[in-house]
């Protein structure tokens, strides 16, 4: 087939897949169902894709020799500022003392989409692990987070539990709860395990949702006190006798931006420790032994490294992870509900790590701010947001598998005197 | 009963309708160098992939240091001392030389995470002791300067060595290699065949070697067995082997 | 007494009529899984895709004035093969093709993010609310006591059993006799091998995701037909359900995936009879775990040997 035909039955094809649905709309009217031809918005895009591929056909390798340079296998090395260690704790500080003062200059907004995007730059180290450390595909991952929001919500509405006691409890029960999964499913071969965790996730949302008497089901739990600053709370009045607030405490007039600023910091400081829990995981035997897996399993049977074990503790200590997001984020909510548990959520969160470059945890902070800041800046983008994920999750595997931002892993290395 | 270290008997291994594997027995002793030979496709590996634990075998009985490890997954049987190479070298490629080494040293390694956590002083005396480990074993296959190298980036006959300088660390009591000298020149062969005898002699462990190559096989060997499409066909010292008028037809004179 | 039989027998039924629309969508997943190895996690989106075309079809064929309902499903049902044979073959081009010599994961990341893709552009194109097609073919065989207990199983119903058996017979008879279906069956076993006997492998996988999206095709229309609504959503679930058929009977085995479709459909509408229709979700997805863990081959499927 000559270069013109193909790129004519390309476009002819493309017209089959977008001609009826991009084209045609369906609208019920009363009983009946009608087709209208689509709005002039939804035809120029259906020419567009058309005439899009037809030229990307005709000039396949100019195309071509353009996106095999994105391909290159070159791994990122750190700039000449950050090479030695004594730079990087530098600059570390800097930027943590720059996070730390970010609340205090900037609007109660910008703040609140911050504590937005840590939460999911949590949630994207501790898949992280899971993906890209141990590699091993948790497509429901979310489920661990739903767990420790449910179990601070739950803990909270029936015994009380204080915030700062759930935690832990939340982080202890989403890890239980990988464990009892992991246990089990982790002999199986990693796509069968990506389902497996995908059914998982399902089931405790659907749990959540029928388990009315329990968790409220679709209506979900609302009115999840705030954490507390040892033992202050941040409401305009005290919730209950004894109890104190404060701007009380402090003597200073109630305004609600404090609570904003503490959820931030407190947000802060949880990534904070995740980050350094995970620096020392990668450094740790296990650690190592995570990459063994991922290179060749059965060299590490050979070895007497048991496979199931290792990957269970990448499940459990990432499910944890997950956990302590979870009831953070039914703190700042306040609500929460079976909806925000759902297999997109869990889709976004490995999209960040894949985005990212799995294994390199500031490629996966990158991509988490890059995820949750650009839909806040564009509100449009928002509508279009799983679209571009879907097909961004497409062209990265395709052309740089590796992620945008892949770091060389820190080599453990022999030092001779 | 006997002073043996590993006992194979009647193992037997079928795929489906193909007997791969028939009746085969084994014995290495202490201290000895133990070479199964035969034919390309006569079984060797499989009966390396069954002792070892990758396969289980259909029948038989695999007993090392008076235990029965038959059916054993192969992480347990490698932690009761019998660790092996593979016949195309399966290293850590991405992972730097030592690291390969300190990998293979997983069981000895601290595993309480608290103490990785917080670097306690206990966790940095085990991990130095497995670099000191890594490093010793490294000079001893000649491979210290390449430390820091991936191991991906070394030349096959250095990947060979450090395969076996891999197990080496875990301290096996049986050292198990699948072909070994396949890829390597004459002179990587002959540093093989002494680095093999060495371990015997100042190791004191025994080494139960996979070969089709006869010559590197009949010079250190203290016992061989034939193996011929699954069945065992003979056994004996080197010399027995090679007056062996059915080895020689079977095996020798194919060649 | 014999109300509880009925009861349970109309169960049956209905979990026979979905069975067999699980066991059409099974179809594709069990034969990419067997000739490339991968989960095709966008093939749910496939059926979704062709009950929206099937949809279209049928509304602005009636407007045409056509208005013989088998003429009118006949000719709907082309138009939905046709449009989801190219979604199979383009998808497969797109995010699988350039990733057959990479690893497992990558492979089936790019199916998600494909799956994920498909879904938005569908709730783009169309809406994300449901749309109702008001239903085409009424009224059914009634076995039993009219006004006691009896059985109902409705002509629509019939038609979904019949028309899967149909295309199960066709899809024996392609891959038994034809010279394209020898050439699946050889690339099943040994795709390297295959091309070395001068078998075009890309043509036969292309061939095997447009087989699949076909059938995928028909179980749209015929379920679009019985549920009367589709929304961007619908396929998700039903791509799992399909998958956990595919893998019920064993994954890579055609009749292993009819099998699998079947237990299942029966299995959910019975849990739905029985206990509570919002857990047949969770039986489907338990029932898919506990066949990984304890019979991962499945019922027909042959075991894997680890190659060392």
């Amino acid at each position: 087939m000559s270069r013109v035909t193909s790129a004519f039955v390309a476009a002819l094809i493309t017209l089959v897949l977008g001609g009826f649905l991009l084209g045609m709309s369906l609208t019920s009217e009363g009983i009946n169902l009608v087709v209208e031809t689509s709005t002039t918005g939804k035809m120029t895009v259906l020419f567009v894709g058309v005439v899009l591929v037809f030229l990307l056909q005709l000039f396949r390798e100019q195309v071509g020799s353009f996106t095999s340079k994105m391909r290159s296998d070159e791994r990122m090395e750190l700039p000449s500022f950050l090479r030695t260690s004594q730079q990087q704790r530098m600059w570390t500080m800097f930027v943590i003392a720059g996070l730390v003062l970010f609340p205090f200059i900037s609007s109660r907004g910008a703040v609140d989409i911050a504590t937005l995007t840590l939460i999911y730059v949590m949630l994207g180290l501790g898949l992280n692990v899971v993906v890209g450390l141990a590699g091993l595909l948790d497509l429901g991952y979310v489920g661990f987070y739903a767990v420790g929001a449910y179990s601070y919500a739950l803990l909270n509405m029936y015994f009380g539990v204080s915030f700062w006691v759930a935690l832990p409890i939340a982080g202890g029960l989403a890890a239980l709860f990988g464990f009892l999964l992991g246990f089990p499913v982790l002999r199986l071969r990693g796509d069968y395990l990506a389902i497996v965790t995908l059914g998982f996730g399902e089931i405790i949302r659907i749990l959540l949702n029928n388990w009315t008497e329990l968790t409220g089901g679709p209506n979900g739990i609302a009115r999840i006190p705030k954490p507390t600053f040892f033992g202050l709370e941040f409401n305009r009045r005290p919730s209950e006798e004894g109890a104190t607030t404060f701007h009380d405490f402090f003597g200073i007039g109630y305004s609600s931006e404090y609570k904003v600023m503490f959820l931030y910091l407190m947000a802060l400081v949880l990534v904070l420790i995740t980050l350094y829990v995970i620096r020392r995981l990668i450094r740790m035997p296990i650690g190592r032994a995570w990459e063994a897996l991922r290179e060749d399993e059965i060299a590490c049977r050979s070895l007497g490294l048991n496979p199931t074990t290792i990957k269970l503790g990448a499940f459990t200590i990432g499910a944890s992870f997950a956990g302590f997001a979870g009831s953070f984020f039914a703190a700042r909510q306040g609500f929460i509900s079976p909806e925000s548990f759902t297999f997109i959520e869990s889709a976004i969160i490995l999209a960040i790590v894949v985005l990212g470059g799995m294994g390199s945890q500031l490629g996966v902070i990158l991509a988490a701010i890059a995820m949750t800041v650009l839909p806040e800046l564009a509100r449009e983008f928002d509508e279009y947001r799983m679209l571009l994920f879907g097909l961004m999750m497409v062209l990265m595997m395709i052309w740089r598998p590796q992620g945008l931002l892949p770091m060389k892993r820190p080599h453990l290395e022999l030092k001779r005197d | 009963m006997t002073n043996n270290l590993l006992t194979v008997k009647d193992l037997t291994m079928r795929f489906g309708g193909l007997l791969a594997v028939n009746g085969v027995d084994l014995e290495v002793k202490e201290k000895q160098i133990v070479s199964v030979i035969g034919p390309n496709g006569a079984g060797k590996t499989t009966v390396f992939n069954c002792v070892s634990g990758f396969y289980i075998p259909t029948a038989g009985s695999v007993e090392f240091r008076g235990k029965e490890l038959r059916g054993k997954p192969g992480h347990l049987i490698a932690r009761e001392g019998m660790v092996r190479t593979f016949q195309n070298v399966r290293l850590f490629k991405e992972m730097t030389v030592i690291e390969n080494l300190l990998v293979a040293q997983h069981m000895h390694a601290e595993h309480n995470l608290l103490k990785g956590f917080f670097m306690t002083p206990g966790f940095r005396k085990n991990e130095q002791e497995m670099m000191d480990r890594a490093a010793h074993w490294l000079e001893r296959v000649g491979l210290l300067e390449f430390a820091n190298r991936e191991a991906g980036n070394l030349a096959y006959g250095q990947q060979r060595r450090l395969e076996i300088a891999r197990c080496m660390v875990t301290e096996p009591k049986l050292l198990m290699l699948d072909e070994p000298a396949a890829g390597l020149n004459p002179n990587e062969t002959k540093a093989l065949d002494e680095l093999i005898v060495q371990l015997r002699d100042e190791q004191g462990i025994s080494i139960l070697l996979i070969e089709h190559d006869m010559g590197l096989v009949m010079g250190i060997s203290d016992q061989i067995y034939v193996v011929n499409q699954g069945e065992p066909l003979a056994a004996g010292t080197p010399a027995e082997i090679q007056a062996n008028p059915d080895v020689i037809k079977a095996y020798l004179g194919e060649e | 007494m014999s109300e509880s039989i009925f009861y349970f027998l109309q169960q049956i039924a209905n979990g026979l009529t979905i069975g067999s629309t699980y066991a059409l969508i099974a179809i594709g997943y069990t034969m990419v899984y067997g000739i490339i190895g991968m989960i095709n996690f966008a093939h749910g989106e496939v059926y979704m895709i062709s009950t929206y075309v099937a949809f279209i079809a049928l509304a602005g064929l009636s407007m045409m004035g056509i208005d013989n309902p088998f003429l009118l499903i006949a000719m709907a049902l082309a138009v939905s093969i046709l449009v989801a044979s190219a979604y199979g073959f383009s998808i497969e081009r797109v995010a699988y093709k350039p990733l057959r010599s990479s690893k497992r994961l990558i492979a089936l990341i790019s199916a998600i993010g494909m799956s994920i893709f498909l879904q938005n552009y569908i709730r783009l194109a169309q809406g994300s609310r449901d749309i109702a097609m008001p239903s085409m073919i009424q009224g059914g065989f009634l076995f039993g006591d009219p006004d006691g207990s009896h059985i109902m199983i409705s002509y629509m119903q019939v038609i979904i059993m019949v028309t899967t058996v149909l295309c199960m017979i066709g899809l024996t008879l392609f891959i038994s006799r034809s010279r394209m279906g020898r050439a699946c069956r050889a690339c099943a076993q040994d795709i390297g091998m295959t091309n070395l006997l001068g078998i075009n492998s890309n043509n036969v996988i292309a061939v095997t995701f447009v087989i699949g999206a076909a059938l995928a095709a028909v179980a749209g229309m015929l379920l679009g037909l019985y549920y009367g609504v589709v929304n961007p959503y619908i396929g998700f679930i039903a791509g799992l359900k399909a998958f956990t058929a595919a893998v019920l009977g064993g994954i890579g085995s055609i009749p292993g995936a009819m099998l699998g479709g079947l237990i299942l459909g029966i299995s959910e509408s019975l849990t739905a009879g029985y206990l509570s229709a919002e857990y047949k979700d969770v039986v489907a997805f338990s029932l898919l775990v506990l066949i990984l863990l304890f019979m991962p081959q499945g019922i027909l499927g042959k075991p894997e040997v680890e190659k060392i």
